[in-house]
């Protein structure tokens, strides 16, 4: 951190600082998080988030297993993760303590709610002595509020119960990091109205609680901690805080908008992709159908249902489901029809970590079906980016007649930046077209319509029921090309094989080249895909800095890849790729362009860091 | 009103060479179902066939209308997509009771329960036909076949009562032999708005042939077959001397001259309650006793893509039709000069 003395107020000024808020799970800690983070964004900080919770909706109260975070980053400029080590440890218990402080900068500043360190809590969380009595947190500042009696006390002459009181306490630890941290009261404060609407009571609470929390900062001689982080230089325009469930939402929407189709989400419940789910059975207006099917098999099967009846087909589930679709992706293939399987991906195999990260699927994506069965695989690379890579995936569905894999996990899910709003008329086209006339002739010379003639991409007519005379039979079975009749002969299936893998191949021909960030001299290349952007990006930003010469490209298209990969990875000595698996990505490029592409691999259930990258990849290259 | 072009049988034949086993009561299913559409006044561009995986799942092939033939057990959730994107289709399911009772049982309970708007025909013909003769979840206790060489130990399902107790609100059962009768089901599934399911008994002559010849049979019908006729007594026999009585709640055949004509049973197929259709369902628990064949229930219950449309009006008459522009400005925004 870069200080200055803003003399005006006296504030200290920092480019960034990462906090984290930590408790137990019904301590509200997500909440917090997000206020402060809101708050942050109106002000004007770039920034980014990582909401960390248990598996369990109720995990046992003050233990360690249930301890929810929520990590932000704000900055005074462009910044693509959540941070690296936070500054600053909001811990509401001992065991939200216990557990984060090992993630604390050295030195950094820890602040408690003293009044949850009693000998029940300490036991559960498996202190034996009290570290804010011992001498356990010397090394770092430390600031102890009793906030659960402060806010009680502020909400006593309001009339409100004690038991009530109790819940408003996070935001006293909001009010007080707001404090701290120079952060706007205003729109906590409408917030707070709205969201409690017509709950007076609870309105003054919270309201009593936060400035209870301002006014712990101000009377307890916090002075010197206090900082700020100016606004960062963000380009000019409207923005909005968005995660990547909602932006890849919205994304699908805007790509039915361009398209002219309705939406179809077939979904079944799956963390962390239920949002989607929530998000779009919001959208009727937009002529979205969302069904919450009994399975995982009954959604893809009623998402290509309605595909086939001329709506934009969509499913979205995390990577146990994806198993489960497997046969009906397939089914998809063979048939040639739109359709787009988003897989939020979390922590494997089995159930695994469901709130945790990972993005252990892409060999699933591309093998992950019976019998040679390719399809496009589009992965998204920031919260907001998810949006852009949604319409991505509608348009290669559409455009080829073919399943596509949109690949996002938990950390983009869940995990928010600003999103510079783009304006509506800049959404790319996405041509349909719905054939009504006959295309072939039987053998007698009638006009027939065949469904597997092909245009110059290689799709094939997306004729949907209703169509007057084009009347045809789809299925599983191995067809003819041209006719679709069934057809079990060795050659055909050897020609149609080949065929749906050379169909899958040719969407490259149209895809942008890929642009190098960095270095175009450099002798190192890191080639990233999905959420590791953030951490490359900055990762790489940081060894530029001091002198090393790198390059960074990040793959939107895993399958097909985009033509010119092949000679970029040509060009580097080193080529390193950041994955959060053990190579999967880094397998298919030494496999596809036999480059001695090496891997550095993560899979703790947490995204990199860049300070992580910065290390693994100086260790790589060396 | 007839709004439909006339057709006849030869337009709604597709020109795929038909692969029955010769002798395979899908071909007279097959012909019943070509012999009736043109009495129905629909469109062939405006129906479609889904099927999974099975011998009867190759029915959508030999049908020139749409048609997919899809994945073993997953027609009825396939339909069911196609069916809310597309409420001006006719969508007629067709499979096997492997198919739709066994791997694709749960999306049948589902496709019932919803009232989707679905022609269901399951071919139920107690055996496993395309996979060579295993013993399917219809097959009686004790059936020997290829993988229960001792005999089965599994207690089938009845799929009238499954199909009740899965809250289905057409639920009929017809069989091969009897043309006919076989296009009254169909006739009366189509009409039903929701999810109608009616229940084919269809010889197997490969790997179960005869199983039904017991009730089926042109001279065991009068005997061994129960016509349910709504708002008629259950009777039936040679003479018509037998009939259905409820004793509690359970259905029991009688002999009318014994308990007295007016104490049998009146077939009402639109009883609200589903629980006297399911007496009647378990009248048959082999195929040696007499079996009930007709519409078991026929009530009204909002058609499941009625409500989802109804749903979408609604959203669009509060907020407009959807304004992206709008959309991306939902939540709490901010400017940057
Ligand atoms: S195996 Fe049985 S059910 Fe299948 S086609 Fe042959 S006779 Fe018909």
């Amino acid at each position: 951190m870069t200080d200055t003395v803003d003399s005006t107020n006296e504030l200290r000024e920092v480019e960034r600082i990462i906090i984290r808020f930590a408790g137990d799970s019904g301590d509200g800690m997500q909440l917090t998080g997000d206020r402060f983070t809101s708050a942050s964004a109106l002000f004007g900080n770039d920034l980014a988030t990582l909401p960390e919770f248990p598996a369990e909706i109720r995990a046992p109260a003050g233990t360690l297993a249930g301890v929810s975070a929520f990590q932000v980053h704000i900055s005074d400029h462009d910044i693509t993760t959540p941070g690296d080590a936070p500054n600053v440890l909001v811990a509401m218990n001992p065991a939200a303590l216990k557990s984060d402080l090992g993630k604390l900068e050295p030195g950094g500043t820890i602040i408690v709610n003293s009044d949850a360190f009693e000998e029940r809590n300490l036991a559960k969380a498996g202190y034996e002595s009290n570290p804010l009595e011992d001498d356990s947190l010397a090394g770092y500042t430390l600031i102890s509020a009793p906030m659960t009696s402060l806010t009680k006390d502020a909400c006593a002459e309001l009339g409100v119960k004690p038991r009530d009181a109790d819940r408003s306490k996070n935001f006293f630890a909001l009010g007080l990091v707001s404090w701290l941290y120079a952060r706007p009261e205003e729109p906590t404060m409408i917030w707070i109205r709205e969201k409690f609407r017509g709950k007076d009571l609870v309105i003054a609470a919270n309201e009593a609680a936060y400035r209870a929390g301002n006014a712990f900062g101000e009377t307890a001689e916090l002075a010197a901690s206090r900082l700020t982080v100016r606004p960062a230089r963000l380009a000019p325009g409207t923005y909005t805080n968005i995660n990547g469930n909602t932006a890849l939402s919205w994304g699908l929407i805007a790509a039915g908008q361009q398209a002219g189709l309705p939406l179809f989400l077939g979904s079944y419940p799956i963390t962390p992709a239920s949002d989607i789910l929530h998000e779009l059975s919001k959208h009727k207006n937009f002529g979205v159908r969302t069904f919450q099917a009994e399975d995982e098999i009954a959604a893809v099967g009623s998402a290509l249902g309605a595909s086939y009846g001329g709506h934009i087909g969509i499913t979205t589930t995390s990577g146990p489901g994806i198993a489960l679709k497997g046969e009906t992706l397939g089914l998809a293939v063979s048939l040639e029809l739109p359709l787009v399987v988003v897989n939020i991906q979390r922590g494997g195999p089995s159930t695994g970590l469901p709130t945790k990260t990972e993005a252990a699927d892409l060999m699933m994506a591309m093998y992950g079906r019976h019998g040679e069965a390719p399809m496009p695989i589009v992965a998204a690379s920031s919260p907001a980016d998810c949006f852009d890579a949604a319409i991505e995936a509608v348009r290669i569905a559409v455009q080829y007649r073919t399943p596509v894999m949109l690949l996002s996990d938990g950390y983009l899910a869940n995990g928010t930046e600003p999103w510079r709003l783009p304006d509506v008329e800049s959404f790319p086209t996405i041509d349909v077209e719905f054939p009504s006339k006959v295309n072939g002739l039987d053998e007698e010379g009638r006009e027939v319509f065949w469904p597997y003639v092909r245009n110059e991409d290689m799709a094939r007519p997306w004729a949907i029921p209703g169509t007057e005379g084009l009347m045809h039979r789809i299925g599983g079975i191995e067809k003819r090309d041209g006719t679709g009749n069934i057809s079990y002969d060795p050659a055909n299936h050897e020609f149609m094989v080949r065929l749906r893998d050379e169909r899958i191949r040719k969407i490259a021909e149209k895809l942008p080249p890929l642009e190098i960030v960095g270095d175009e001299d450099a002798e190192i290349l890191v080639v990233g895909w999905g959420s590791t952007w953030g951490a490359i990006t900055s990762a790489v930003g940081r060894l530029r800095k001091a002198g090393t010469k790198v390059a960074h490209v990040q793959l939107r298209h895993l399958h097909p890849f985009a033509p010119n990969l092949g000679e970029i990875l040509g060009r580097y000595r080193h080529v390193v790729v950041p994955e959060m698996n053990l190579g999967q990505l880094t397998k298919l490029l030494r496999a596809e362009y036999l480059v001695d592409a090496k891997v550095i691999s993560k899979v703790s259930g947490q995204p990199f860091t860049a300070a992580e990258l910065v290390t693994a990849i100086e260790e790589v290259t060396q | 009103m007839s709004t439909a072009p006339a057709t006849t049988k030869k337009d709604w034949t597709s020109d795929q060479e038909v692969r029955w086993c010769p002798g395979c009561g899908d071909y007279s299913i097959l012909t019943a179902m070509q012999l009736l559409m043109p009495e129905l006044d629909v469109r062939r561009e405006d129906t479609v066939f889904i099927s999974g995986i099975g011998c009867a799942a190759r029915f959508p092939y030999y049908m020139n209308t749409y048609g997919m033939h899809s994945i073993h057990g997953r027609a009825p959730a396939i339909a069911t997509g196609l069916a809310m994107a597309r409420p001006d289709l006719n969508v007629w399911v067709v499979g096997g009771d492997g198919d739709m009772l066994s791997i694709g049982g749960n999306h049948l309970l589902h496709a019932l329960r919803r009232n989707i708007n679905l022609t269901i025909l399951l071919f139920n013909n107690q055996i496993y036909g395309l996979t060579k003769g295993q013993y399917s979840p219809t097959s009686e206790v004790g059936k020997v076949t290829k993988s229960t060489p001792m005999g089965s130990i599994d207690q089938p399902y009845n799929p009238i009562s499954l199909a009740l107790g899965a809250e289905a609100t057409f639920v009929a059962r017809t069989h091969d032999m009897d043309r006919a009768h076989m296009q009254e089901m169909f006739r009366r599934a189509h009409a039903h708005q929701g999810s109608a399911i009616v229940e084919v008994f269809q010889n197997c002559n490969v790997f179960n042939d005869g199983a039904f010849n017991t009730i089926t049979k042109k001279d065991a019908r009068d005997a061994m077959l129960i016509n349910l006729t709504h708002g008629e007594p259950v009777r039936f026999g040679v003479d018509n001397e037998r009939g259905v009585v409820l004793d509690n709640g359970v259905a029991r055949i009688v002999d009318v001259a014994e308990v007295g004509a007016d104490r049998l049973h009146v077939h009402d197929e639109t009883a609200p309650d589903p629980s006297v259709a399911f007496a009647l369902s378990r009248l048959a628990e082999d195929r040696e006793s007499p079996t009930p064949v007709g519409v078991f229930r026929a009530v009204e219950r909002t058609e499941y893509g009625r409500s989802v449309a109804a749903q979408l009006a609604a959203a669009n008459q509060e907020r407009g039709p959807g304004d992206m522009h709008g959309l991306l400005r939902s939540l709490p925004t901010w400017e940057v000069s």
